[in-house]
């Protein structure tokens, strides 16, 4: 998880991603971040991440959003 | 709900684009937003530039501007206009119908039908299916469609959500009666259950406007609107699109019995790069074939991001030649429309600056 880690440091370095099970009912990502953050692994992994997946609980902390990856062949 | 017809065309389109430019990068300093992640949503929605009415032009003024630079070429008769279509969600009043006053201010003739029709980002496509309807008339032979908004007059400039995309326009469409008989399809779906995910809260009769509506609030995600302000609900917006709109454009296909490779280009409402990839990636659409630039370069103008996507993009081949274009509207209401038609041989499809 080491880069998606970086992503989301990337995105909001204020924030330690480690130590949240909920991203965004803890305020660490907010809409346009969810935007950023998926463009982001869009653009690491060449992936399209479909719109139908961009749903609050598919990056709600590290485990979801590894297993929405998963779902596009990456196994990070 | 499917709609079929023939017999009809798109004789022209032009749009009036206010001469105003504002740039993302003025627009950030208005926002309670760190640069670095101003810079990065400019890069992933596409936000460059957008045109904006200044002081209080309205509606009527932007679509009297663009009749009369279409009357004065001669590409359109006053009196062979037998309905004025006027699409907005922007009116200069509650009442008259701003049809009404583009007539009255035109000295167009009595005999003529003057219709608005509240609708935002689905407007073209309902905007257009109305016109092939009057045009089943005997009586009715050529429809102006004019779609139009001001709603940047409505949007808190301290709003990140809704401020850097917002564009004003004005789009003259005509259609009128042809030959041909090439067919025509298109379809339109509403659920009104949703209609707050897209709304300007006050400056109605249920929540009229009062100082108290004019206070600007901390909305939360560094955003600050007040109640006379647009709300946009940006993510139900963008799951709505995902959700519904593929399966409609696959709808409209197979009832128009045809395959997605005849199409030439699929001309989509704008309301971010972002989301029109998305679309375009989900439905496996190049993006050359989705033209997704009226956002960055103009702004998202409700019911004339299409015509002008149209006009911006296409003008040189659509008066040299005929395409096939699959379009489609999704927003407010909530609304999602499309209509596949071929469209060429244009008599003008051009913008001009008010």
């Amino acid at each position: 998880m080491k880069t998606v880690l970086e992503v989301l440091k990337e995105i909001r370095p204020e924030f330690d991603f480690t130590t949240s099970e909920d991203f965004i009912a803890d305020g660490m990502l907010d809409s346009f971040d969810v935007v950023t953050l998926i463009s982001e692994l869009d653009r690491r992994y060449g992936i399209s991440i479909a719109g139908t997946d961009i749903l609050p609980e598919n990056v709600r902390n590290l485990a979801a959003i590894q297993q929405l990856l998963l779902k596009y062949g990456i196994a990070p | 709900m499917n709609f079929s017809f023939s017999g009809k065309r798109i004789a022209g389109v032009l749009t009036v684009l206010p001469a105003n430019e504002r740039s993302f990068m003025d627009d950030m300093k208005n926002f309670d937003f760190p640069e670095e992640k101003s810079l990065k949503l400019k890069k992933v929605m596409g936000y460059d530039r957008h045109r904006i009415v200044t002081g209080d032009t309205c509606v009527s003024d932007l679509a009297v501007h663009g009749f009369r630079h279409l009357f004065d070429r001669g590409l359109v008769k006053p009196d062979e206009l037998d309905a004025l279509v006027v699409v907005t969600q922007s009116p200069d009043y509650f009442m008259p119908a701003t049809s009404n006053v583009i007539q009255g201010r035109l000295n167009l003739p009595h005999d003529m039908l003057c219709m608005d029709i509240p609708q935002g980002c689905a407007g073209f496509i309902v905007g257009l299916i109305q016109a092939f309807m009057m045009l089943e008339q005997a009586s009715i032979n050529k429809v102006a469609l004019v779609n139009a908004d001001v709603l940047s007059r409505k949007v808190s400039p301290r709003d990140k959500n809704s401020f850097p995309l917002i564009g004003d326009a004005a789009c003259i469409t005509i259609l009128e009666k042809a030959d041909d008989r090439q067919p025509i399809h298109a379809n339109l779906k509403m659920d009104g259950t949703h209609h707050e995910v897209l709304i300007i809260p006050a400056g109605g009769f249920r929540m009229p406007s009062t100082p108290q509506t004019a206070v600007m609030e901390d909305v939360g995600d560094h955003n600050y609107r007040a109640k006379d302000n647009l709300t946009m609900n940006g993510t139900a917006v963008f799951n709505f699109v995902q959700v519904e709109v593929p399966p409609m454009i696959e709808s409209l296909l197979q009832q128009a019995a045809l395959p997605i490779e005849q199409i030439d280009y699929f001309m989509f409402h704008q309301p971010n790069k972002f989301m029109l990839g998305k679309l375009a990636d989900r439905m496996r659409i190049s993006h050359a074939r989705m033209p997704s630039n009226i956002v960055e370069n103009f702004g998202n103008a409700s019911g004339a991001t299409i015509p002008t996507n149209i006009t911006f993009n296409l003008a040189r081949p659509l008066l040299n030649e005929t395409l096939t274009l699959c379009m489609a509207g999704f927003g407010v209401g909530l609304t999602w429309a499309s209509l596949v038609m071929q469209v060429g041989r244009l008599a003008f499809c051009e913008i001009i600056d008010y």
